[in-house]
């Protein structure tokens, strides 16, 4: 899932420490590197992901999010992100307890399982869902949490956590007209940008 | 030999012996007033002297680390990592092996003549720490004509070298490559060298390390030790594997008197005695001391970050998941210091199940990261280069 995130360059201080969580190909890293001149690190376990950040050039460091982050320190980086990969921690809250923990703020994008492509599909076929965004069998996804952008916003109220801002994604008709209006029906990717 | 195997090598190599005429005063206050090195290079010097690798043995590792030697069969011993097209692509890069001193191959150590007493050195060859390898690289790079190294790689002892020439030299290299290595050693892998030290001592022909005197050496002692050594740079999968518990003779038939021989006992037998007819016991003993008494931090106020943030250059960690003797964790250890510290780091844990020495051996995804990233070095100092030019 390759969305255009570019308008986190906003949100992030330029010259600032950046962790990304399951940072993929680098992509993202190397995008903030050349434009904002952070100093950006990648935590990853895909090897071939792992490979192709070290061509790119981009900090990548061998590491399984579900195990311990203890490894990085209080408020050791400016900013944690963490893209398409809550869904898939094993403890999303204690994850995002870490992101706070480790960054002053953190970015985290996820797949919004309250969209209405993956609310029809379960009404009407009775299925779970498998769509673009969500494009794997139940039985053997790395997505092992759905929640709607709702639910996470009733974590983080639960857990203290100031949403900074968020942004909504869904470029398809109708979502592109309505997103706004009603994100927990029509956004496919919810982005949020958040602080202790 | 298969003309398969000689396809991306280097070819036909020859060793140098190049004589630094400078003095080395080493950790211990000794002054070598001259030394001997030897020397291998593969690959061409660039016009600005910019693309020279330099390669860090450990413990048992010399100047042939790659190609092969006139009628050898048997090629250096990094040869899968070094040649045309090889992570360190010597169509790209000009790379440099060294023996280090106090070693056995030729280099000044306790096998060649003290000028002082026109005797070989044996015991009293100077005690050896990682950072004489370092100061003696140094003036051998010196006399090359290299002013900054692109890389500085090396595997375990060979790591503790790369990460000291950062914090010693850090404006003379641009990259350092830390494999199955550490910041240093753990109680248990001092325990591993003592053992093994002890075993070359025991032996009634070591004469206090003397035995060159003796016209003798005490092989049975440096087998055992080598022996011992073998057994942790395995992992106990892989011996199970290759060995399990094969017999090489004797039966375990009910009334047979023969007695047994595991085929790891005939192994370990035959890789003991290899060892000890090629290496010389007093250099195990000042090798095995070296590593011991590395402390990458020491002289930082023990704080690795702290040392780490006199560096420069880039690095890649790369550990080996069986390695037990210096296992991914240490390897994590140094990763994390070089965060913290701020510097540009990459770390690969990779899957093997060929323990410490998984890092002399073929593996395809160690060859595509260490590849993947010294590509990148070459191509900055191609561009560089490039742009010097126009």
């Amino acid at each position: 899932m390759n969305q255009d995130i570019s308008f986190i360059n906003s949100w992030i201080k330029p010259d600032s420490r950046v962790l990304d969580l399951g940072c993929g190909d680098g992509s993202l890293l190397a995008t903030l590197t050349q434009e904002l001149n952070i100093s950006g690190y990648g935590l990853e376990i895909d090897p071939e992901s792992i490979s192709q950040c070290v061509a790119k050039g981009v900090n990548v460091i061998e590491q399984d999010l579900n195990n311990s982050l203890h490894n990085f320190p209080d408020n050791s980086f400016d900013t944690v992100i963490m893209t398409q990969a809550l869904q898939a921690m094993r403890y999303p809250h204690l994850v995002l307890d870490e992101m706070l923990r480790i960054g002053s703020q953190c970015v985290i994008t996820f797949p919004n399982f309250g969209h209405w492509r993956a609310r029809a599909y379960l009404t009407l076929r009775g299925r779970m869902p498998v769509t673009k965004q969500l494009a794997y069998q139940w039985y053997d996804t790395p997505n092992i949490h759905f929640f709607t952008y709702s639910d996470f916003e009733a974590l983080c109220r639960e857990r203290n956590i100031t949403v900074l801002r968020k942004k909504f994604i869904g470029e398809h008709f109708p979502d592109r007209q309505l997103k706004n209006l009603w994100p927990n029906l029509f956004a496919d990717t919810a982005v949020y940008h958040l602080s202790k | 030999m298969s003309l398969d195997k000689r396809e991306n090598s280097v070819g036909t190599v020859s060793a140098e012996k190049i004589l630094i005429d400078k003095p080395l005063t080493l950790a211990c206050g000794f002054v070598l007033p001259s030394h001997e090195l030897m020397v291998e290079t593969y690959g061409t010097l660039n016009a600005d002297n910019s693309n020279a690798i330099l390669i860090c043995h450990a413990l048992s590792g010399n100047h042939h680390a790659a190609g092969y030697y006139e009628g050898d069969e048997k090629p250096g011993w990094w040869d899968s990592y070094i040649g045309p097209g090889k992570p360190m692509d010597t169509n790209r890069f000009f790379i440099v092996s060294l023996t280090n001193i106090g070693s056995c191959f030729g280099s000044t150590g306790p096998t060649t003549i003290n000028p002082e007493t026109g005797k070989v050195w044996g015991a009293d060859f100077p005690a050896l720490r990682a950072r004489d390898w370092v100061e003696s690289q140094k003036l051998l790079m010196e006399q090359l004509g290299i002013d900054c190294w692109a890389a500085v790689i090396g595997g375990s002892l060979g790591g503790m070298q790369a990460m000291r020439w950062a914090l010693e030299y850090p404006d003379k290299l641009a990259n350092s490559i830390v494999i199955a290595s550490s910041m240093k050693l753990s109680a248990q892998n001092i325990a591993f060298n003592e053992i093994a030290r002890r075993a070359i001592k025991s032996d009634p022909d070591f004469h206090d390390g003397n035995y060159l005197h003796h016209n003798t050496l005490p092989k049975h002692g440096l087998a055992l030790a080598r022996m011992i050594g073998h057994v942790t740079y395995l992992s106990d999968e892989l011996m199970g594997q290759k060995f399990g518990r094969e017999l090489r003779s004797g039966t375990f038939l009910q009334g047979e008197a023969a007695p047994i021989e595991f085929q790891i006992e005939s192994y370990l037998n035959y890789q003991g005695d290899k060892f000890s007819s090629g290496f010389d016991a007093n250099s195990y003993i000042l090798i095995t001391k070296m590593l011991d008494y590395f402390d990458l931090s020491r002289e930082y106020q023990n704080n690795s970050v702290g040392a780490f943030s006199h560096a420069k250059c880039d690095f890649l960690v790369v550990s080996f998941s069986s390695d037990w003797r210096f296992s991914p964790e240490r390897s994590r250890e140094i990763t994390d210091a070089l965060i913290a510290a701020g510097k540009n780091v990459s770390y690969a844990e990779i899957e093997s199940d060929l323990g410490h020495d998984a890092f002399l051996l073929p593996n395809p995804r160690y060859e595509k990261v260490l590849g993947n990233y010294l590509s990148r070095v070459a191509d900055k100092f191609e561009a560089a280069s490039k742009g010097a030019a126009k």
